[in-house]
Parts: structure tokens; sequence; C-alpha cells
């Protein structure tokens, strides 16, 4: 084989592998896009279940951040990911006993990772859930609101100012956490490079694209939620 | 009399509807999990396997210490290192505060799997060059390659937890130190440290417990740590009690860490208590 020069490695088509990392780049993306959604509403009622004043939704709500929490990312995604399909198995087979389960792992990825992100997302709601007075509900009832008219008219929107800044956290390492799901041999960015590095034998190059590109996804979102702050606080001025 | 009754009758309802249906929710949703809880204890027992357990408990023993070894030195490492970072973040040289921030950015920006596979096969591909400097040795381990890796990591977390608690203590601490006569670095000592502590202590229990967390993926640069030894047991097994027992360890280990931190917290701000 001869030597090629890296910028043949890094172009666009068949001896380059431009192509292939950027096809990762968008699988990348579209897991954690399609985390975000479930993750949030999961992550909303938890909190309001943790705030609520009945004990054994509190105790419920607890126990779900508690061990989502606290088990490592990979260990969750591994027994997702093996365990699942036995799971289901077992279910299915006593209604249609040839059944055969796969879990698909972008499912599997996009599961554990609402997990872990409503997890952490909990708590950012629950302190801005703290931080929105008492008075705010009972204006809400004193003007003849019912509880969920509210909560989605009058304590929604505040929420979601306050917990912003939080959540901003939470989608970063949620960007972060989606290269784990590359060990279940989903084709997103860090594992088309893994592959482009170990057929080129230029690992430290292409781990290094890898790295450049989830920084430039940092980047890209820290400026994405800077606009969007700009305008929910112009919002509130207004 | 009229009085009396008509506070009787003004009373709210003792029930409301609302209330009902959340502790319905609330017991159906404890319900679940005391059955999840009770499937996986059932699983356990029923999946008992005498063998299973003889063969690997002292492999996951051992890897527990590899964790925990991997996680404390690469915490203390870090720690070390987090020392010249937070004083370039707080420096007023823009050159040195623009290369801490740098570190610090790159370091908390891309994933901790990224960094490790970055130093375990991307500078473990410059063997010649590594040889001839004499590094070969270090680089070559994977569990070197991990501590590295980790350390240079916490140390970005870590600048940044200093940073924030020493920037917690308000400027007249340092004027009343001054003023006392006390030099920069005994004000640091005296002054400025016990009370950032306070402020330092959650963030850097959650920094162990995140890298306790963490240390699980130097399972796929091939250690064998407690997460490396579930992978080859269910790998050699296919049982899936492998991974169900190493998450229980990691459970545990995060939820005594979490309640020590707590503890702590108590004991070092009794003072703050009236």
């Amino acid at each position: 084989m001869p030597a090629q020069s890296i910028w043949t490695l890094l172009s666009w088509g068949p001896d380059g592998w431009s192509d292939d990392i950027a096809s990762g780049v968008l699988v990348t993306i579209v897991l954690a896009l399609a985390t975000l959604p479930i993750g949030l509403t999961i992550g909303f009622f938890v909190a309001f279940a943790k705030q609520h004043e009945e004990p054994s939704l509190r105790l419920a709500a607890n126990i779900y951040t508690t061990v989502f929490r606290g088990l490592p990312e990979l260990v969750t995604l591994f027994l997702f990911f093996f365990g699942m399909p036995l799971l289901l198995q077992y279910v299915v087979r006593l209604f249609n006993p040839n059944a055969t389960i796969d879990v698909n792992s972008f499912i599997a990825g996009m599961i554990v990772l609402s997990l872990i992100f409503s997890s952490y997302a909990s708590e950012v709601f629950l302190s801005a859930f703290r931080a929105i007075p008492k008075g705010q509900y009972e204006g809400g009832y004193a003007i003849g609101l019912a509880k969920w008219q509210t909560m989605r008219l009058i304590i929604l929107p505040q929420l979601i100012r306050i917990a912003f800044p939080g959540l901003e956290n939470c989608w970063l390492s949620l960007l972060k956490d989606t290269s784990l799901v590359s060990v279940v041999n989903l084709a997103e960015t860090l594992r088309q490079s893994g592959v482009a590095a170990r057929v080129t034998k230029h690992a430290f190059l292409f781990y290094s694209v890898a790295a450049l590109i989830f920084l430039a996804l940092a980047i890209l979102s820290s400026i994405a939620t800077g606009h969007i702050l700009r305008h929910l606080v112009r919002r509130a001025v207004r | 009399m009229s009085v009396s009754q008509a506070i009787v009758v003004d009373k709210p309802p003792p029930l409301a509807r609302g209330w009902q249906r959340a502790r319905i929710v609330g017991y159906a949703l404890v319900g679940i999990w005391i059955l999840f809880g009770l499937g996986i204890v059932a699983y356990l027992v029923y999946a008992w396997n005498p063998e299973f357990f003889a063969r690997y408990a002292p492999a996951y023993l051992q890897g527990l210490g590899t964790t925990l070894s991997l996680v404390s030195i690469s915490m203390v490492l870090g720690a070390i290192f987090s020392l010249p970072v937070a004083y370039g973040r707080m420096s007023k040289n823009w050159i040195l505060s623009g290369l801490a921030y740098c570190y610090v950015y790159f370091f908390r920006g891309t994933p901790l799997l990224v960094q490790t596979y970055l130093v375990y096969y991307g500078v473990g591909s410059f063997r010649p060059e590594l040889e001839a400097a004499g590094l070969w040795w270090f680089f070559r381990e994977a569990f070197y390659c991990g501590v590295f890796a980790f350390s240079l990591n916490t140390a970005a977390y870590q600048a940044e937890i200093l940073r924030g608690a020493i920037e917690s203590v308000p400027r007249g601490q340092w004027e009343g130190a001054a003023s006392l006569g006390l030099h920069k670095l005994q004000t640091l000592r005296k002054v400025i440290l016990p009370q950032a502590i306070i402020v330092a202590l959650r963030p850097y229990g959650n920094e162990l417990i995140l890298m306790i967390k963490a240390s699980a993926i130097v399972a796929i640069i091939t250690v064998y740590d407690l997460m490396g030894n579930a992978k080859l047991a269910y790998a050699k097994s296919f049982d899936i009690q492998a991974y169900i027992w190493v998450a229980i360890v990691y459970l545990v280990m995060v939820e005594i860490l979490r309640h020590g931190v707590e503890w702590i917290e108590r004991r070092i701000t009794v003072h703050l208590h009236r």
C-alpha cells in the first residue's frame, strides 16, 4: 500500500474518510436530538413527582434518579442492550414460541441516554420548581385556572427560563455520552473514526478528528443555546 | 352557637380529588419499583449458579481493586495537575489564562472515551518515537494509558472546581489578611482555603462519583477493572447476571460515597448551623 498523505485520507470520496465520518456525525446528532424531547419530558415528570406532597410519588421518583445516576452509563447501556432482548423474548414467547428479538443499537442507545439524561434533568427541573414562589400557584388558582392550566400557563414558562442554563449542561453531557453507544456498534462519529483509524493505521489523526468534531458540536450548541437564552430573556422582559 | 357552626361549615373538604389520583399513581409507581426489585432478586435466586460465582467472584474482587486504584491514582494526580491549571485560569496574564482556558475547554468538551482512545490507540501508534524516547513501557500498558487520560480529564474539572471555590471567597478576606501582614501563600492556606473547602466539598464528591462511574470505560481498552471482568464473564458465559452483579456493586459504591460526602458536609458546616 502506498503511503497516502493525510489530505487524501481526509478527503471526501472513495479514498478519503470524510464522507464516512460525516455520516457518523449525522447519526450522533440525530441520536442526541431524538433523545432530547423524551429525556426532557421524563425529567419534567420526575421532577414534578419529586416536589409533590404525596410521599409515595416522591419515593418512586427518588428511586428513579438514585438508580440511573448511580449506575455507570456503560453498565446501563450493556444491561439494556443485552438484557432487554432476553426479557422481551421471554414475554413474547408466551404468545409466539418461535419469535426472536434483536434490539437495534440506536433504539437501545436512545432509551439508555433518555434514562440518564432525564435523571440529571430532573434535578435541574427540581431546583427550578423550588425557585418558583408559592404565590404563583395561588395566583393561578385565584383567577380560576385549573391545576394543569396553572402548570402550563404560569409555572412552565418560568420553569423553562430558570432551568435553561442547567439543561444546557445536561445537553452537553448528553452529546458526549452518545459516544458510548459506539461500543454496541452504532455507526456514529467515534465508531466511524475508529474504523478509519484501524484501516489506515493513522489512529492519532482520526481520533483527533473525532475529538475536534465533538468540540465543534459543543461550540455550535453553545452558540445555539446562547440565542435561545437571549430569546427567553427578551420574552421575560416584555 | 351560629358562629361556631359557620366555622365548621366553611372548612374546606378534607380530601381533594387530585390528591387521590396522585396517591394512586404514586402507589402504582412504587409498586412497579418493588416488583422490579423483586424480579431482579428472584432472577438472581433462580439463576443462582455456584460455579459461576466461584469462578468469577474472585475476578470481580480483583477488578474492584483495579477500579479503585485507577480512580484514586487519577484523582490524586488530577488534583496535583489541577493546581497550575487553576492558577492559569485565575491569572491576569492573558497567555496563561488563554492556555488554561483551552485546556479546560478541550477536556470538558470532548467525551472521555475519545480522550482515552486518543491516548491508548493514538499516542500508542507512535511506537518507534516512543521507544526512542524511552516512554513505550508507559504507553504500552492500557492501565497506565487509562490513568493518564483520566488524570488529564479530571484535572480540567478539578481546576474549575478549585477556581470556583477560591473565587467564591469574598475579596475582603484577601484584603483583611493582607492588612494583618500575611503574605499571599499564608492567606491562601490559613484564610481562603478553609472557607473554599466548604464550597468545594460537594463538587469534589460529585467529581469522585463521576470518575468511579466513568472508570467503567477503561474496560473497552482491555483493562480488567470491575466492568472489564463483567465483560469477560459475559463473553464466556452469556449470562446476564454478570452485568446485574456489577451494576449492584457500582450502585452500592456510589451510594456509600454520596452519603459519605453528605456526612462530611454536615460535620464541617456545624459552625454555620444555628
